[in-house]
């Protein structure tokens, strides 16, 4: 069973968003980075089909150089290999990324003689929210494709994907080999273990440069959206605000 | 006259609200008149009908295709590029609902079109084959301006911040079908529906959530934020600290990747308030936080304020309305 998972890179932002004076990029200078939780997800989920059923997890990225520490974090947690498509632009779209990531795949595939039996990926990236690098990368390579995955079951050559959708379990059948996009809460991730660690600081990272093409969405500007800053009011400190609490839950005409 | 083509989602015998919200956003497009046909999975009701009609849909296009008995992603995007190929359409929209973003990615990756997801404006340069459009980023959290060239502008609707307009001009209606052509692998993709057992009050739709975060301290402490939601007729929400913790399952988690509520009030306890929470509860309409630190970025989201910990306030919160309610 060998999987590749796709992570993107993103800022850790936490209670503000700031943006730098051209307003189209992100202020990261006191930021660290990660990846969406939907793709930590995708990468645990691979690391235990791995675990289960032997064989392999890659994780592959595309995007800056500094983004070998999140293929690091992935091996942490039981990745085996890694590959990074370095690239110093930071306005690759989702189509130049699919062409980007679909060579990649397409080269390790021709290396190892074999396809991957399962890609995975996070239902939607972080920053951007494309919602479709994914399917994308699935209709280029011919192979069928479920997206925000929730449970998933692989045997028997065939994958079993169940999400629910407005109350309605919704289930996937689709023949290996196959790419599925997960969300979180598909399983728990588990945290980095010490030797995962070591071994982390020790593979050596494959690296491959893309060719970026540009595309028809073009970002103009960015800006963060303008909810009134208020100052809460303060209904008191400690036990003593439960009274005036209670009053405003009656206002509200939450309790009676 | 141009034409854009919807991917209308139906349930219980009416239109999605998200999707009337889509149909809104595909009626402004252009400035000149625009002619809207809706593609929708089953026959529709009459009510369907009317609803459509009366947000300006002059044409449905019901998909039927032999063997398909439930939501067919593959078969649907093939769907709507035949309607947009034979109108030359200016776009194509859907609500960005889990079914829209995913039928609109593969209409993308069929055409090689481009996709702009979660647009909350979108406006057709005239003359041009050039869309200006203002989308959602980082959950909401941040605004995108971008512009989108393309034959054909493929757009998902973040249905919030659009509201749901029926046409002035409402006029005709003509109901045909479209069979388009499918192969074994689109068949594969079908889903098979099966009920979900009874979760309780869902969070989703929830009119109050009480909400723990990292300051409850432990599964323990969530007990009391129970009770409270009990209480209250409420539901319990969490941050994501907590379910990365295991302290709670993931279904209770509030924000950007996990769950969005709007209830009429947010009580939001030992969670600080990082953006990408606050893109789950933001539409909530009062918010009241209880938190030890006055400087935490909820403090200027939060309409009301308490300081102090969720472990003292929170029980005596319990006890101060069973003594309302006994005494009544
Ligand atoms: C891509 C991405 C997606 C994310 N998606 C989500 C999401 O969907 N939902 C989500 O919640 N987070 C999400 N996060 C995580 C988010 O950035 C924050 O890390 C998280 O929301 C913080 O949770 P918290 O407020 O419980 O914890 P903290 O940030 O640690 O805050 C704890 C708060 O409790 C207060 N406190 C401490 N003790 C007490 C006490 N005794 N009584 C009262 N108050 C006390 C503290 O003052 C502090 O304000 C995401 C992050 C990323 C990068
Ligand atoms: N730069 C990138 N590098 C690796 N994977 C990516 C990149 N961008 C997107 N992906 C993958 O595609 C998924 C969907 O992204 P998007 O379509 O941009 O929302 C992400 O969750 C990742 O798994």
């Amino acid at each position: 069973m060998d999987v590749l998972v796709c992570v993107k890179r993103v800022p850790m932002v936490g209670g503000r968003i700031a943006l730098q004076g051209d307003r189209r990029r992100l202020d990261t200078s006191l930021l660290g980075f990660t990846v969406s939780p939907h793709e930590e997800c995708a990468v645990e989920e691979g690391v235990r089909l791995s675990e289960a059923a032997g064989g392999s997890v890659t994780v592959l990225t595309l995007g800056p150089p500094e983004a070998v520490e999140q293929l690091r974090t992935a091996i942490s947690v039981g990745a085996h290999h890694a590959l990074l498509l370095e690239t110093d632009r930071d306005d690759f779209g989702p189509l130049a990324t699919t062409r980007a990531i679909t060579r990649a795949i397409e080269g390790l595939e021709a290396e190892r003689q074999s396809p991957f039996d399962l890609l995975l990926f996070g239902n939607e990236a972080a920053d951007t929210a494309d919602y479709q690098v994914g399917v994308r990368v699935a209709h280029a390579l011919g192979r069928p494709v479920a997206t925000g995955i929730k449970h998933l079951e692989v045997g028997g050559g065939s994958a079993r994907a169940r999400r629910t959708y407005r109350g309605t379990e919704e289930l996937f059948i689709l023949a290996l080999p196959a790419v599925v996009t997960v969300k979180e809460g598909i399983n728990l991730p588990r945290y980095p273990s010490l030797p995962g660690r070591m071994r982390a600081k020790k593979t050596v990272v494959a690296t491959l440069r893309p060719t970026y093409e540009a595309e028809g969405l073009e970002m103009r500007s960015l800006a963060v959206p303008t909810t009134e800053r208020r100052s809460a009011e303060v209904l008191g400190h400690g036990v003593e605000a439960v009274p005036p609490l209670v009053e405003l839950l009656v206002k509200l005409g939450v309790i009676e | 006259m141009s034409t854009v083509v919807c991917y209308v989602e139906t349930e219980n015998g009416a239109v999605l609200d998200a999707s009337l919200r889509a149909l809104t956003f595909a009626r402004g497009l252009a400035a000149e008149a625009t002619e809207v046909s809706a593609l929708i999975a089953g026959p529709p009701g009459a009510d369907v009908t009317a609803q459509l009609q009366s947000f300006g849909v002059t044409s449905i296009c019901v998909l039927s295709a032999g063997g398909l008995t439930g939501y067919a992603p593959l078969a649907l995007a093939k769907a709507l590029a035949a309607m947009a190929s034979r109108s030359e359409a200016a776009a194509v929209v859907a609500a960005a609902t889990d079914h829209g973003n995913e039928v609109l990615a593969h209409l993308g990756a069929l055409t090689g079109l481009e996709l702009a997801a979660n647009c909350t404006k979108a406006h057709l340069v005239e003359g041009e084959r050039r869309f200006r459009l203002v989308r959602q980023r980082w959950g909401g959290s941040l605004i995108e301006e971008a512009v989108l060239s393309a034959a054909t502008g493929l757009f998902s609707v973040a249905a919030d911040s659009v509201q749901p307009v029926p046409s002035p001009a409402a006029g005709s209606l003509a109901v045909s079908e479209i069979a388009p052509q499918l192969d074994a692998l689109d068949l594969a993709l079908q889903a098979l529906e099966s009920p979900e057992e009874s979760p309780g009050i869902s969070l989703a739709s929830a009119k109050v959530v009480v909400s723990g975060g990292r300051g409850v301290g432990g599964p323990e402490g969530f007990a009391v934020i129970e009770e409270l939601a009990a209480l209250l007729g409420g539901a319990v929400g969490v941050s994501r600290v907590v379910t990365s913790l295991g302290w709670r399952p993931h279904r209770e988690q509030v924000g950007q990747t996990g769950t969005r509520v709007a209830p009429d009030l947010y009580l939001a306890c030992g969670i600080s308030g990082a953006v990408q929470h606050l893109a789950g509860c933001q539409s909530s309409k009062h918010m009241v936080a209880v938190n030890t630190d006055p400087s935490a970025p909820i403090m200027s989201r939060a309409d009301y304020a308490v300081i102090g910990s969720v472990a003292e306030v929170l029980p005596a919160l319990v006890d101060a309305i069973r003594a309302r309610r006994s005494s009544c």
